[in-house]
Order: structure tokens, then C-alpha cells, then sequence
């Protein structure tokens, strides 16, 4: 387990890079840490790591507090993003390394680098230099680095960024199986958020050296706590429309909906993922529906992206393939009950 | 660095044929043939000739063959010179400047801030200032009578030149020369990817061990090319003439200033050029064991 009180990284200057921050990590939790750059996410995590110092609060690895424990001492193992694989040693050198300075004989290293190796299938590999390796194997051997000295936690800061697409998503799976089969703690810095909701047991979103919000990756997409989040979390941005509630009414950008028990009146930013909303072009008989005019489409693939202009305002919608209108045409959009969020003062204030 | 060249040697070929690319490089080839290759080669028939700076052989040399070569090496003085070369270049510049340079770029790589310009600043005065300057700074610190150091260290009346002249020109030349390794590491070390000592760190390899296993293996070349150079200055280096000149009794005489001081103050010129042509040979048995290193590296393994 690892558990974070009050921590605190204030660098020269006074930039606070973590700031006052609380968080408990379980054991063999897969835990994300999410945020655009300069949110503090790696800071946090180098903190863990002992490469930082923290200017305050205190950081416990499994029960045992090791704010002032040199990196070496806290029993971790970390993967960087540029896999940081020594260039002069063979693979088996490179996995071994963290054993050779334990001063574990040389036999005893290199039977568990090369049954790392094994289950990483690098086999073939093993008497090669990093700089013959393709960028999935490196990554691979950098893991393998990180898994022979079966330490109390992983720390990887973005180890998947460097891979191209289609690799990134086979390494993910792969990584995800690892760290099940494997059940240690891992702490994972990444920007990208389809990553974090990937792999992630919890996901902390982190912004200004805050955790903005913390929850599973289902909670997280479901019911963002704020329009940050909003707006970070998803393929396709989340629409946040200005809108009104009274009168027991919710009025956005032309269209009017009940208003759900409980929902304070006044200005709120009315959420609908385009996922979350259906499209026609036939005017539907209810109330409730965003009528507007097509004015893009953006092929997804599996889906097409129409964006609509209705009221001044766009609204984006996700549609199946083959149901996408053309541009110019009128249509509709009827948002999924339940599924539309209101927020006021950039704040969850309830759903629609 | 071979696919480089043959690189550029391609794109040249079409723009500019050969009679006009001669033309470009004339102007350079004159000037070095007048100003290094004709000497180098007068100084080879020099050393094969008696010739002196005044006297009867000075109007009328004479080739005398290897007669200088074979003096010279069965020379004990020339033999004691290249004994304190040897332990002028291994102690200040090797061990010296090297060691010295490394360390301080070691200690400032992370340091922002006034500590490390002012340290830098320092070093790199020792090295900018003009060498009769800083000669006769030292000789004002070392002095027996009114020395600077004498005055701090309450030794009044030791006399440093006269009792331990190698010891000083060698303390004299790594403060002098330190510089420059100080400046080539700085640079090297910054090529150092810092989640590679990060990796050894959270490895918990000691300092020690992060230099083994991640900055050596890193800067490798930047450490023979430092080697390379500062070996070949110090062996040819002139300087500590300013501070001893040689002596007392040849105590200090590297081989530099044995030349000067059988060419010149001698007058021998004919040996001093057969001197002269067997140091440049020393200097290119160096060199060329420096580039072979240079060349071999990579394919060293680790344990």
C-alpha cells in the first residue's frame, strides 16, 4: 500500500507542483495518475520514488514511512518513459542490474533475468544491445528490468508514450495482464486518458497539483466532477452548453427539458456526451430534443462525428455507420435519459 | 563518421569538379606548406646535420647522419627529461586536470546559481590569463623570502622551486590547465540522460556505481578525446620554463625545455631538431594509441 499525507513538492521559485495532497493506493492496485502536462502528475510520482524531495507531508510504502529513505532503499521499481536502458549492456546485463548492485551472484541474476525474460518473451533476445531492439522490445526489457527485483511497487511514468498507435494498444494489454498476473501495486503517470480508463483500477485526474477527482474509470467518464474533467476524459469532447434552470424547465440552446428533482434554479452548463444522444432527421413528437442543422462530419471509422449548429451554439453527436446525415440537412438530437450533466461554477451539480 | 564523409564527398562532387576545388584549397595549402610542413621538414634535416647557432658549423653544416639520434638516446640527460615528462604529463594533466576537471563539473552538474559561475569563473581565469602573467603569480606565491604561500603556511625561508620544482610545475600546470577538462566534462555530462542515473539510483547503486555504470560508459569518448588532447599539450608544453627553467640542476627539465635549453642556450641546433623530431614521434605513438582506443570503443562489453 502506498499512502500519501498531506504531501506537499513547492520547487525554487514557488511553483507548487504537488500541493497539500492526500491518497491512499492499495495493494496490487492499478492506479492512474491523469492530467495534462505541467499538472504535476510525474512530480508526484518521482516523490514516490524518492528522485524529489517533498517540502512537506509524509509518504508511507507498505505500512512503513519513507519520506526521508533514499530511492534505492524504498523497494521500487520504476519505468521510464524513455525506458532509460543502459546501451553498453545486453539485455541480460540490463535486466539484471538492480540484482547486481543487491550483490545477488552472478548465476542467481542471470537465471532470473532470463526467466523474466521468458515470460516477457525476450528469450530470443537476451544477448542483444538495447540499440538492436525494436521500441516495443525496449520497452519490454525496461519492464523486465522492473519485474526481476519483484519490488513493492511499480512506478511507470508514461511507458507506453513512445510506442507507436497500433503498438501502444497491444503493450497496454499486455501491461495490464503483467501487472494482474504479477498483483503488485503499480502507480501509472500518463496524459492520455483512454490509457488511464484502459488500464486503471482508480484513476486520479489531477490538475495544478490537485487531485481534482478520484474514482473508477466508470465514474470517472459516467459523472465528472467538474468541466475539467468534463472536457479531459472521453475520445471526443464532452458538450457543455450554457443553459437556464426554472420554472421547472431546463432551457439549452433551443431545446427544453424537465427539470430533475432537486437541481437549484438559475445559469448551469448543461453536459451531453456525443456517445450519450441519438440522432434523427424525422422531428421527433416529445419535447426534449436539439434541433439544428448538420453542419460537419467527421469520419471515425466504426461511427461518423456530425456536428450540429443548433441555437449558435455546436453540438456533437456520435452516430453509427451509415445513419450519418449530410451536411445541410435538418436534425435532431435526443439525449439519453439520465446520461446529461449539470454543472455550475465548474461543479457537478447534478444530472438531467 | 565514415558515412559522413563519404556522404559529403558525394554532394561535393557534381557542384564543383576537380581543377576548381583545387583552386579554392591553394590559398590553405600554401600557407601550410610555408608555415608547417617546411619547417617540419627543415627540422628533419636539421637533426641530421651539426649545425649550431654561431660558430664554424653555423656557416658551414655539416650531415653527420644519426650521429644526433644516437647521442641523444644514449644521453642520460635526455633520458632523465623524458622520465620527468612522463611524470609531468601522468601527474598534471592525466591525474591532474583530468581527475581535478571531472570532479568539478561533477560537483556543479546540477548547481544553479552564483556557486557555480564564480567556481567556474575562477577556473576559467586560470586559463584565459596570458602565461608569463600567471608564471610570475606563481612566482610571487612560491617565492622563498616574500612568497605568498610561505605567508600562509608560516614556512618562512622554504624554498618550493628549489625543493620540490617538479612538484610545483605540476600543481602549476593542473591549475592552469584544469579548465578545459573542467568545461569538455561539463558539456559530456549534460549528454548523461538523467533517467539513467535515476534508474541506478532507485537501483540503489552508490556514487561509485553510478559513474561505473552510467556516466564512464556514457562519456567514454569525451574522456580519450580529453586524454588525447590534454596529453599532447602538456608533453609539448613550454610554460613552466617561466617558473623554473629547467632547474635547479635539470631537476624540472621536461623535454620541451631540455630542447630549448640544448638548442638555444646550447646552441646546438642540429640535436635540438633530432630532440624535436623524437618527441613528435612520442607525440604520434600517443596519438594514434588514443584514436585506436578512440575507435575500439563500443565494442567493449561489461561483465
Amino acid at each position: 500500500m502506498i499512502a500519501l499525507r498531506g504531501l506537499t513538492k513547492e520547487f525554487p521559485g514557488g511553483v507548487r507542483a504537488v500541493d497539500s495532497l492526500d491518497l491512499e493506493i492499495g495493494d496490487g492496485e492499478f492506479f492512474a495518475l491523469l492530467g495534462p502536462s505541467g499538472c504535476g502528475k510525474t512530480t508526484l510520482l518521482r516523490t514516490i520514488a524518492g528522485l524529489e524531495t517533498p517540502t512537506s507531508g509524509r509518504i508511507e510504502i507498505g505500512g512503513v514511512d519513507v519520506t526521508g529513505t533514499p530511492p534505492g532503499r524504498r523497494d521500487v521499481a520504476m519505468v521510464f518513459q524513455d525506458y532509460a536502458l543502459f546501451p553498453h549492456m545486453d539485455v541480460t546485463a540490463n535486466i539484471a542490474y538492480p540484482l547486481r548492485i543487491r550483490k545477488v551472484p552472478r548465476a542467481e541474476r542471470e537465471a532470473k533475468a532470463a526467466e523474466t525474460a521468458s515470460r516477457l518473451s525476450l528469450s530470443e533476445l537476451l544477448d542483444r544491445r538495447p540499440g538492436q531492439l525494436s521500441g516495443g522490445q525496449q520497452q519490454r526489457v525496461a519492464l523486465a528490468r522492473a519485474v526481476a527485483c519483484r519490488p513493492k511497487a511499480f512506478l511507470f511514468d508514461e511507458p507506453l508514450s513512445n510506442l507507436d498507435a497500433r503498438l501502444r494498444l497491444e503493450a497496454r494489454t499486455f501491461l495490464k495482464r503483467l501487472q494482474r498476473e504479477l498483483a503488485v501495486t503499480t502507480v501509472f503517470v500518463t496524459h492520455d486518458q483512454s490509457e488511464a480508463l484502459a488500464l486503471a483500477d482508480r484513476i486520479a485526474v489531477m490538475s495544478a497539483g490537485r487531485i481534482t477527482q478520484l474514482g473508477t474509470p466508470s465514474e470517472v467518464f459516467r459523472r465528472p466532477a467538474t468541466t475539467f474533467v468534463a472536457s479531459f476524459i472521453g475520445s471526443t469532447p464532452m458538450n457543455l452548453l450554457p443553459g437556464v434552470a426554472g420554472d421547472g424547465a431546463l432551457r439549452v440552446a433551443g431545446a427544453e427539458f424537465p427539470l430533475p428533482d432537486g437541481t437549484p434554479e438559475g445559469e448551469v452548463l448543461y453536459g451531453l456526451r456525443p456517445e450519450y444522444a441519438d440522432l434523427t432527421t424525422r422531428e421527433p413528437g416529445e419535447k426534449g430534443a436539439f434541433s439544428g442543422k448538420v453542419a460537419v462530419v467527421e469520419n471515425l471509422g466504426t461511427a461518423h462525428l456530425v456536428t450540429l449548429e443548433c441555437a449558435d451554439h455546436l453540438l456533437q453527436v456520435v452516430v453509427p455507420e451509415g445513419a450519418e446525415p449530410p451536411p445541410g440537412t435538418a436534425a435532431w438530437v435526443v439525449p439519453r435519459p439520465g446520461r446529461a450533466l449539470l454543472y455550475r461554477d465548474d461543479t457537478l451539480v447534478g444530472g438531467a | 563518421m565514415a558515412r559522413l564523409r563519404h556522404d559529403r564527398a558525394d554532394m561535393s562532387a557534381p557542384m564543383v569538379s576537380g581543377k576548381h576545388s583545387l583552386t579554392f584549397v591553394v590559398p590553405a595549402l600554401v600557407l601550410i606548406g610555408v608555415f608547417l610542413v617546411f619547417p617540419a621538414l627543415w627540422t628533419v634535416y636539421l637533426g641530421l646535420t651539426d649545425y649550431r647557432l654561431t660558430g664554424l658549423a653555423a656557416a658551414d653544416p655539416r650531415v653527420v647522419g644519426a650521429a644526433n639520434y644516437a647521442e641523444a638516446l644514449g644521453d642520460e640527460r635526455f633520458r632523465t627529461s623524458l622520465w620527468l615528462t612522463v611524470q609531468f604529463v601522468l601527474g598534471s594533466a592525466v591525474l591532474g586536470q583530468a581527475v581535478l576537471g571531472f570532479a568539478i563539473a561533477w560537483a556543479l552538474r546540477d548547481r544553479r546559481g552564483p556557486l557555480k559561475s564564480v567556481t567556474e569563473g575562477l577556473v576559467l581565469l586560470a586559463w584565459i590569463l596570458p602565461s608569463s602573467v600567471v608564471a610570475f603569480l606563481w612566482i610571487a606565491l612560491l617565492d622563498r623570502d616574500g612568497g605568498t604561500l610561505n605567508a600562509i603556511l608560516h614556512t618562512p625561508g622554504f624554498a618550493w622551486l628549489l625543493d620540490h620544482p617538479m612538484a610545483s610545475i605540476i600543481v602549476f600546470n593542473v591549475w592552469r590547465g584544469t579548465a578545459f577538462s573542467m568545461m569538455l566534462y561539463g558539456a559530456a555530462l549534460e549528454n548523461v540522460p538523467p533517467s539513467h542515473l535515476e534508474t541506478a539510483r532507485l537501483a540503489g547503486a552508490s556514487t561509485l556505481q553510478q559513474l561505473r555504470d552510467v556516466v564512464l560508459p556514457h562519456i567514454k569518448g569525451h574522456v580519450l578525446t580529453n586524454l588525447l588532447l590534454i596529453t599532447l599539450w602538456t608533453f609539448n608544453d613550454f610554460t613552466a620554463f617561466q617558473l623554473t627553467a629547467g632547474g635547479p640542476d635539470g631537476r624540472s627539465e621536461i623535454l620541451p625545455v631540455y630542447i630549448y635549453n640544448v638548442a638555444m642556450s646550447g646552441g646546438r641546433l642540429g640535436f635540438g631538431a633530432a630532440v624535436s623530431f623524437l618527441v613528435l614521434v612520442v607525440n604520434l605513438v600517443l596519438a594514434f594509441a588514443y584514436l585506436r582506443l578512440l575507435r575500439s570503443r563500443g565494442e567493449v562489453r561489461p561483465s
